[in-house]
């Protein structure tokens, strides 16, 4: 059962099965063809083609050397040892300079192809990983969610590296190989013909023999990774959930866990690695089969006067030669599907259409200043889902402080959501300023827009850094003045190391409630026209939510804020309160009409003061 | 990055004592290794040396007399093809059983080192960051095996140059000593290549590690980026990280460019000098055609395997480190020491609990608590409230013994903590923290965490919970919630985790906080349902007066001190503070009309 389904289902909704990046695994479509992907994504990097004919020149140049040892063996044999007036030193010498100098000449241009390919390829896949990097956050939250994290990190990590590994190891030894495997066999057949369809006879159904284990190899190699997925798994129990594990004492059965994902990794790895050993020494004994081979067939044509015996001897060098591509070729040609693999989920990354697009350039940068927020006959519902929101119609005054209420699941948070233009709508338009939401350039968008989510997450730097994230040009004193606005000074002058404080990752290193309050301080520092806090001060004690509520609408007189809240106390104070049930605008205007007009609102509140008025001794 | 050679030596040295570990684990299966690669070293040698003989006794004179023997040939065929059998053989032994080896030394390691983070205090958990802990599982433990794979081979290899040099000795001292020149010169070469390989490998790994955690990180924030529109300065920083890996990679290309062929040219100048030396020698009279051919297919054959020694000290650096990391687990201190005293007696009904001068401080010095003390009465319900930072997570985390005070101790039944046995306080008390941490798994996996409980009972759990919304679930309880149980929203793992807490039935039930992220109205129905959930001691950590309502007695801590106790309408009375803090949606309200802030405040302080 995939993420997806549970999600669809769950009461908050989350993203449906239509919004995943690239392709189910489940669906019967088939794959790109690798020589498409491989030519559009030639295409998206151009530095891979640059100068690569200089490249592949040098690359048979450099084979070239490996033929050098055998045709000097038969000549020194030949024209040499056996010259007819007895051993000829002077030959041998002059072949043995001239052959030395190819082996320079051949290792010059190896060194010149290798760092040129290296150049090309590192670059290429940097310019790569930097754009897919790009697109993802260019991605909805939608798309972004519907990945699990670990999978959207190795499209840009480990994908891109199995392209860069069989560039620079596959790549250039399948050249490598498919020029040496050409040279011998016309410098064979050169010797003797019989001898060279002898040889490929034997090594041609190695090379099918090597394609089906490869089959068989490759599955167990995918056992290896799903067992290594469940191992890691495992391993992170005790180290994610530390406290878990020991307030429940449960170290015996996560240990258990461990111990059998663990052996489970190993065993499936011993068998792998039980096909390889079976499959590989499979080179050796097609050598010695055709060297016996060679050694009786070619005898047998020396005694006709076919072959001289510097050529036979040369044979037995030349056959070692196809041992190599061979037998690699077909491990090459694994690899390059696995690179193909690699690339076409890089290009399906940069394939996928954004669906919260920024018009850039042609978009309308909006003034600054307070801004007017209108919904006309808004619905949404997240793709695959039942709708969540239902003909939304209201109209938000600038300068105006708005509390968002409802019971879970009645549609709040996608609200804010569509408000920030995380999502957009599926009918119906959101207005900032009367101008529609996709017209609006990111760039102005976000700096007059800023939401604060709930989860307060931070980035494993200092207090400052976090802060500044908000406004990346602001000094200490700005910082500091910022935590005295929302009335959070002595909080801040409670931390031995001030803004220094390492917050760890993401901000673990505080508690949930102080986390609310670095995010709250982030995005106040950057200043926006509309602020869109989405339970930001959930975690928070009350106290301190009240003095930020204060401090909020203090500074808020200037700016639009829209709350959105489970505690009542955000609406009591509110200049209107938008009450949401089921997905639809049920009720709105300001606390003190909506609280006796006995509706939702007024149940909702009456809970609440409910909550808030102290009980007698339960007990 | 640069290695002094007196670097060098140690990290031999100490790679060489990693090795002598791993041999000592697996001795029946390192032997078997070496012993398969020996066999193959041997062979190897003995094919040269066959293909000599060949050559001499068998084709020169064919092709001098015109003539063979069937016997001549099948002979050959057989001497030829039998050696590349033994030969094959002896790499598929070397090969499985180096596997074999490097496999089960990374399980055996990856289970001690987990046995440990099951072992060790949470304070050492604080201490390290989760990403380090995880790779030292996994990344170190791979890296400290690695160079196992080449180890045989590189055993083989000794005994084939060995076989080799005596072999070579035996046939012609002058090719001998062509060949006592060009080995030792491979040898060295891939070693001072491995050398400067070597760090800049590691340099590039490493910075591929920091590629991935700043994508990691960066996507894990996906939404804080979107929100304050800081795609590009991600982005940028992102860029930055990408180049230098590209530039650490074409840095160990351009190595690679500049020792592989150096290494390729090395034997082909071997085979040619000896082909020169030996017709002088075959001119003389002192070498037979056959030897000639033998000494440089031997020098063919030798060429690439002599390589293994290399890569054998190339990965030595990275094993080093691996292990000294994995060793730094291992044997890191810091016992949770456990008693004796069982605990979990379901008939002793509820538990009583008393913090006794409690000091508690995490690594970077400064202190958290200071002197805590309060008791608890067996059925009692207390609340502990304080502002955001007071402290409140870390005590609660104290009275199940998820650490251990500084000063002072923590009593449950008279008995202090640390005498109980594993597992004695878990048998007890239950913990919901916070932040809901959900496995991997199925929700009643989650909530059974192993225990043998009927469906029944755990239903039960979650109807307390108010967590019914299991039951809508797909697959009901064995839904799977995913990584950290991300399929669900906060209040629902909330929900899940308070639901696994009360399933155990526990004598004392610690809530931090614990139903943060749930509805008002769905939170007031589970505060109202723990009064069925059995007879327990109830320590809760909280803000709302629904919530303060439930209990007994208030604890009120601020700054890390208890700073008064009592029933929360004399708290009320007496405490600016806690008036303050649990009055101030109220007050907030009531001043919410007029917004005379600075009024209101000088009426607090007239009022204290």
């Amino acid at each position: 059962m995939s993420i997806a389904t549970v999600v669809r289902k769950a009461p908050e909704p989350g993203p449906g099965p239509g919004s995943r990046i690239g392709a189910d695994p489940d669906s019967d479509r088939p794959a790109e063809s690798g020589l498409s992907v491989l030519r559009r994504g030639l295409r998206m990097t151009p530095e891979f083609t640059e100068g690569l004919i200089v490249t592949l020149l040098l690359a048979v140049v450099g084979t070239a050397g490996r033929i050098v040892v055998p045709l000097a063996v038969q000549q020194t044999i030949d024209r040499g040892l056996r010259a007819d007036a007895g051993p000829d030193l002077t030959v041998v010498r002059t072949m043995a300079a001239v052959a030395a100098l190819a082996v320079v000449v051949t290792a010059v241009s190896a060194y010149a192809m290798n760092v040129r390919l290296y150049r090309t390829s590192e670059r290429g896949l940097s310019t790569l990983r930097v754009a897919a990097f790009r697109h993802i956050h260019d991605l909805s939250t939608l798309h972004q969610q519907s990945e699990k994290r670990g999978s959207l990190v190795s499209r840009v990590t480990g994908d891109v590296d199995t392209i860069s590994r069989f560039i620079q190891f596959g790549g250039l030894l399948l050249i490598v190989s498919v020029g040496q495997i050409a040279l011998v066999t016309v410098l064979m057949f050169v010797y003797s013909w019989q001898l060279t369809l002898l040889v490929w006879v034997c090594f041609a159904p190695l090379y099918f023999f090597m394609r089906a284990v490869q089959k068989r190899i490759a599955a167990a190699y995918s056992h290896v990774r799903v067992a290594m997925g469940r191992m890691l798994g495992a391993i992170a129990e005790p180290v994610v959930g530390a406290a878990i594990v020991r307030a429940h004492g449960i170290e015996e059965r996560t240990a258990h866990r461990i111990d059998e994902s663990v052996n489970a990794h190993r065993d499936a790895q011993s068998r792998a690695q039980l096909f390889v050993a079976l499959t590989f020494p499979m080179g050796e004994f097609v050598v010695g089969l055709a060297n016996g081979l060679v050694v009786v067939v070619g005898v047998w044509l020396g005694i006709d006067g076919q072959l001289s015996v510097g050529e036979l001897v040369a044979f037995l060098f030349l056959v070692t030669l196809f041992v190599g591509p061979v037998q690699m070729g077909v491990e090459i040609l694994n690899e390059a599907q696995n690179a193909l693999a690699g690339w076409r989920r890089v290009l399906e990354v940069l394939d996928a259409e954004p669906d919260i697009a920024d018009p850039g350039e042609a978009g309308e940068v909006l003034a600054r200043g307070p801004v007017e927020v209108a919904f006309e006959h808004v619905s949404y519902g997240y793709p695959g889902g039942p709708r969540i929101l239902h003909d939304v119609d209201v109209r938000l005054a600038p300068r105006t402080r708005v509390a968002v209420v409802g019971e879970t699941g009645s549609g709040k948070t996608t609200f804010a959501k569509l408000l920030t233009r995380l999502v957009d709508p599926d009918e119906g338009r959101v207005l900032l300023d009367g101008v529609e939401l996709p017209r609006v350039r990111f760039s102005s968008l976000r700096a007059r827009v800023v939401m604060v989510p709930q989860e307060g997450f931070l980035f494993d730097a200092t207090l400052r850094e976090n802060v500044r994230y908000g406004r990346p040009d602001a000094d200490d004193a700005a910082i500091r003045t910022a935590f005295v606005d929302l009335g959070l000074a002595d909080w801040l002058g409670g931390l031995a190391a001030g803004l220094d404080t390492p917050v760890g990752q993401r901000g673990e290193s505080l508690s949930a409630g102080e986390r609310q309050l670095v995010a709250l301080v982030r995005a106040y520092i950057a200043d926006p026209d509309l602020l869109v806090l989405d339970e930001a001060t959930s975690a928070v004690d009350p106290a301190t939510e009240v003095r930020i509520g204060r401090a909020l609408d203090g500074l808020t007189r200037g700016r639009t804020a829209v709350f959105i809240a489970h505690r009542m106390s955000t609406a009591e104070s509110a200049d209107e309160v938008l009450v949401f049930d089921a997905g639809k605008l049920v009720e709105r205007g300001p606390h003190a009409r909506l609280v006796g007009a006995g509706g939702i609102y007024t149940r909702l509140h009456a809970s609440w003061t409910a909550q808030q008025k102290t009980a007698p001794h339960p007990r | 990055m640069k290695v002094s050679p007196v670097a060098d030596k140690v990290v031999l040295r100490q790679g060489l004592r990693v090795l002598g570990v791993g041999i000592r684990e697996e001795p029946r299966i390192f032997a078997a290794a070496v012993g398969a690669s020996a066999v193959y070293g041997v062979m190897t040698v003995g094919s040269a040396l066959v293909l000599g003989r060949v050559t001499d006794e068998v084709i020169i004179p064919a092709f001098r007399d015109g003539h063979t023997t069937a016997g001549a040939l099948v002979g050959a065929f057989a001497a030829v093809f039998g050696i590349a059998l033994l030969k094959a053989f002896g790499v598929i032994g070397r090969r499985l059983w180096a596997g074999v080896m490097q496999y089960r030394l990374q399980a055996t390691y990856r289970r001690r080192v987990t046995r440990q983070y099951l072992r060790l205090p949470l304070a050492w958990h604080h201490r390290h960051p989760t990403g380090t802990l995880l790779s030292n599982a996994n990344a170190d433990v791979e890296a400290a095996w690695n160079p196992i794979a080449p180890l045989p081979m590189a055993t083989g290899v000794v005994v084939m140059l060995f076989v080799a040099a005596i072999s070579m000795v035996l046939t012609d001292w002058a090719l001998a000593l062509v060949g006592f020149v060009i080995f030792p010169a491979i040898a060295l070469l891939n070693v001072v290549y491995q050398r400067k390989q070597g760090p800049l490998a590691m340099r590039a790994q490493e910075l591929r590690a920091d590629v991935a955690e700043i994508a990691h990180e960066s996507f894990d924030g996906a939404l804080v980026v979107k929100t304050l529109g800081r795609e590009t300065e991600e982005t940028t920083r992102f860029a930055a990280a990408s180049g230098e890996l590209a530039d650490a990679n074409i840095a160990v290309g351009r190595v690679r460019a500049l020792f592989d062929p150096m290494l390729e040219a090395l034997p082909s100048f071997g085979v040619l000098l000896v082909l020169v030396v030996g017709t002088v020698r075959v001119s003389n009279g002192d070498l037979a055609p056959g030897d000639l051919v033998q000494v440089a297919y031997l020098f063919t054959l030798l060429a690439f395997p002599v390589r293994a020694i290399g890569w054998l000290l190339g990965d030595m650096p990275r094993s080093v480190v691996g292990f000294d990391r994995v060793k730094g687990v291992l044997e890191a201190e810091g016992e949770h020491a456990y008693g004796t005293i069982e605990g979990g007696d379901a008939s002793a009904g509820p538990a009583r609990l008393e913090a006794r001068a409690v000091r508690f401080g995490y690594t970077d010095g400064t202190d958290v608590l200071h002197d805590v003390a309060f008791d608890v009465e067996p059925g009692r319900t207390i609340a502990v409230v304080g502002p955001t930072g007071s402290g409140k997570s870390t005590l609660v985390s104290l009275l199940v013994r998820l650490v251990d005070p500084l000063d002072g101790g923590v009593l449950l039944d008279g008995t202090d903590l640390r005498e109980y046995r594993r597992g004695g306080i878990a048998a007890t008390a239950a913990l919901v923290p916070q932040q809901a941490f959900l496995f991997d798994d199925t929700v009643r996996d989650n909530i059974t965490l192993g225990l043998d409980l009927d469906d029944a009972a755990v239903h039960e759990a979650l109807r307390i919970a108010q967590a019914d919304f299991v039951t809508a679930l797909p697959e009901g309880l064995d839904t799977r919630v995913g990584e950290r149980g991300t399929t669900l929203s906060g209040g629902q793992r909330q929900r899940i985790a308070l639901a696994r807490a009360l399933v155990r039935r526990p004598r004392l039930l610690v809530l931090d906080d614990a139903t943060s992220a749930v509805d008002p109205r769905v939170e007031a129905a589970i505060l109202h349902g723990l009064r069925d959930a059995g007879p327990a001691t109830v320590v809760v950590v909280a803000y709302r007066k629904a919530t303060i309502a439930l209990a007994d007695e208030v604890v009120y801590v601020e700054g890390g001190r208890v700073l008064d106790r009592g029933p929360h309408h004399e708290l009320l009375d007496r405490s600016v503070g806690y008036r303050r803090l649990v009055n101030a949606y109220e007050r907030a309200a009531r001043e919410g009309a007029d917004e005379d802030i600075d009024v209101s405040e000088a009426e607090e302080a007239t009022a204290s």
